[in-house]
């Protein structure tokens, strides 16, 4: 029965996952495209905790679907309404040569998991019910993986920098401002 | 309990990534090129953690988080980017946007 329950998960969160993925690219309106993102993060996190993957389900909804898409949300209402229809006036070569790329890059991946890993994905390895577990988790950073936890704070901080580097304005642009308001 | 094999995890990946690739060369609109890269890297992380899953060693999913951080930050410059752009009054649109010079 536990297995049963497990599938139905699976299909549904599966499911949600593939079709809030294609709403991103499909809707016009980008507020749309960023909340069916979100939905689309959310349906993965369902899928990573089926792997056993608590900490980083959690980690994903509240740094990806909580932080960064409110950060998506507040800059697509700074900029205002922006549609873009984007596949208005039937296909172009542009985009038809766009999908046949994106199809031959999925027949690629396929391809190559199922030479070279296909019999080797059925043996799943045993795990202890603390397998992904913060504990765990919080364990490894701070012994075998300190170097990328540390090198991960250096990104995080030189990308905050970065930030308000690109968002504060410069003079320059305050006297044109200034001057566009004069006239 | 068992669930779906690591297959399935990894075909739901695959086709994940090829909808982000065809978000990020059909769109204009570099606000959606943005959201489409999260759902490519999104991806890798869920075919990471399967793995991690197969092998019973936590070393896929220490990695997804490297690359959850590494997105946030790449969210933030992108976004200052796309501010900083806007605010000069440019199109927002990837093909008119062609020099680099601010």
């Amino acid at each position: 029965m536990g297995n049963v329950l497990v599938w139905a998960i699976w299909i549904v969160a599966a499911a949600g996952c593939l079709g809030s993925g294609l709403a991103v690219i499909t809707f016009s309106n980008p507020f749309f495209s960023a909340l069916a993102l979100i939905g689309n993060l959310g349906s993965l996190a369902v899928l990573f905790l089926l792997s056993s993957a608590e900490f980083v389900a959690a980690a994903q909804v509240l740094v990806y679907a909580g932080a960064v898409m409110v950060m998506f949300l507040f800059v697509i209402a700074y900029l205002g309404d922006r549609r873009e229809a984007p596949l208005a006036g039937g296909p172009s070569w542009m985009s038809l040569a766009a999908i046949v790329a994106a199809a031959a890059l999925l027949v690629e991946i396929v391809v190559v998991i199922g030479l070279k890993a296909g019999d080797a994905l059925t043996d799943e390895a045993t795990v202890s019910g603390s397998f992904g577990s913060p504990g765990e988790i919080g364990r490894l950073f701070l012994t075998d993986h300190l170097l990328a936890f540390e090198i991960t704070s250096i990104v995080l901080l030189i990308a905050a920098v970065g930030g308000v580097v690109l968002g504060t304005r410069s003079r320059a642009e305050d006297e044109e401002e200034l001057a566009r308001a004069r006239a | 309990m068992r669930g779906p094999d690591v297959s399935w995890y990894l075909i739901v990946s695959a086709i994940l990534f090829s909808i982000g690739t065809a978000g990020v060369l059909l769109r204009r609109s570099p606000l959606i090129v943005l959201l489409s890269l999260e759902i490519m890297l999104n991806s890798a992380n869920l075919a990471l953690i399967s793995f991690a899953r197969l092998h019973g060693n936590h070393d896929g999913q220490i990695f997804a988080l490297a690359v959850m951080a590494v997105a946030a930050s790449e969210v933030v410059v992108g976004l200052g980017l796309i501010v900083a752009i806007a605010r000069k009054r440019l199109d927002l649109d990837v093909d008119r946007l062609r020099v680099l010079r601010g």
